[in-house]
């Protein structure tokens, strides 16, 4: 399927019929999520035939996208019930099979150590690790609950088996491969792009607004051999 | 949600670290759907599925097609894989409930989504 192709479909992907604000709900863009989709598929072959999950899924286009191109298997979290409830209709329309997990991603991971030492579990999903080749979000970008776009994306570096696909404020570029060096993990900004942001809020005083956002890949190392 | 999705979901209320797993189904409305068969994506499966919970799961749902332990020849057993592929993959858990094995927590399944969602004491 060519990317043009791809991103017409999504056009028909319904949005939030009433975003909540502090949640930052943002509809994905067809021509964002069309993007991010067929360079995993194409350049990096992230998808067909892979178990995606998507964090903050939303009316769930990526993952929409992804199943589009091939994936096996779709699982979608996300905190709001309305959300997920268009996301299934989505699915419908689409004839994509793809589960969700009504759940709390916010939550910062909490190192808690147990007594033998592992670490504790601390959302339902831990059993999910390694289980989901690629990760896909479109994170809040935490400006209304600072912080969270970070969390939101360790949590999908801790789920992945693979590789993960993310998309960031171009401000926070720095911040952000600073902190992949730390997790240990590659991080490539795959593109810089435009988020054509339509009004959504009353707060919006312009009809519409571009921000600078970068599509960025993680990648996990695979672990080194041990030598005898 | 499928079987695949209940058999990666544990417990996760404050405390509740050992036996959390795999959540008990309790009055469970299930629905057969058919979905097309990827056998590539069920072998690279065959390593991250919990095997063992999930025949017990079945077991008490009255799905009695899986053997005891995955065939040694899983890979290329085309029969397993496709009850496999029909109890993971088209096996839909509709409504119904997940019980904790060990602090009996209740996670609703409404709409066949899961609410793993806790209360402020419980995280």
């Amino acid at each position: 399927m060519k990317l043009k192709e791809l991103e017409g479909y999504l056009q028909d992907v319904a949005v939030f019929t009433d975003p909540k604000i502090k949640l930052e709900q943002y509809p994905t863009t067809p021509h964002l999520a069309a993007r991010m989709l067929y360079t995993a598929h194409t350049t990096y072959d992230d998808i067909e035939n892979k178990a995606v999950g998507d964090m903050g899924c939303g009316c769930g286009i990526l993952s929409i996208a992804a199943a589009m191109l091939g994936s096996s298997y779709n699982v979608g979290f996300d905190i709001d019930p309305d959300a997920i409830a268009i996301a299934q209709e989505n699915c419908e329309e689409f004839e994509i099979e793809m589960d969700f997990i009504l759940t709390d991603l916010s939550a910062a991971p909490a190192p808690a150590i147990m007594a033998n030492g592992e670490e504790n579990a601390r959302g339902p999903y831990e059993m999910m690790k390694g289980k989901l080749d690629t990760i896909l979000m479109n994170p809040p970008f935490g400006t209304k609950l600072k912080g969270i776009d970070m969390v939101f994306l360790k949590k999908g570096i801790d789920l992945a088996n693979h590789a993960v696909y993310s998309l960031h404020k171009t401000s926070t570029r720095d911040h952000i491969l600073k902190k992949a060096k730390e997790w240990g993990v590659e991080c490539e900004v795959v593109a810089e792009l435009r988020y054509n942001l339509d009004k959504s809020y009353k707060f919006h005083k312009k009809q519409s607004m571009d921000i600078a956002v970068d599509f960025l890949r993680f990648e996990k190392k695979p672990r080194p051999e041990k030598r005898d | 949600m499928r079987l695949i999705t209940h058999n990666m979901l544990q417990c996760h209320v404050k405390g509740c670290n050992a036996n959390n797993f795999p959540l008990e189904l309790q009055e469970v409305v299930l629905e057969q759907e058919e979905a097309e068969m990827n056998e590539d994506f069920l072998r690279n499966m065959l390593t991250k599925i919990e095997y063992d919970a999930l025949v017990a799961t079945c077991l008490k749902l009255d799905i009695n097609d899986l053997p005891a332990t995955i065939p040694a020849d899983a890979a290329y057993n085309d029969e397993f894989l496709q009850i496999l592929h029909r109890v993971i993959l088209e096996t839909h858990i509709k409504s119904g409930k997940m019980v904790c094995p060990n602090c009996q927590h209740n996670y609703i399944i409404r709409d066949g989504i899961p609410n793993m969602l806790l209360a402020e004491h419980e995280v």
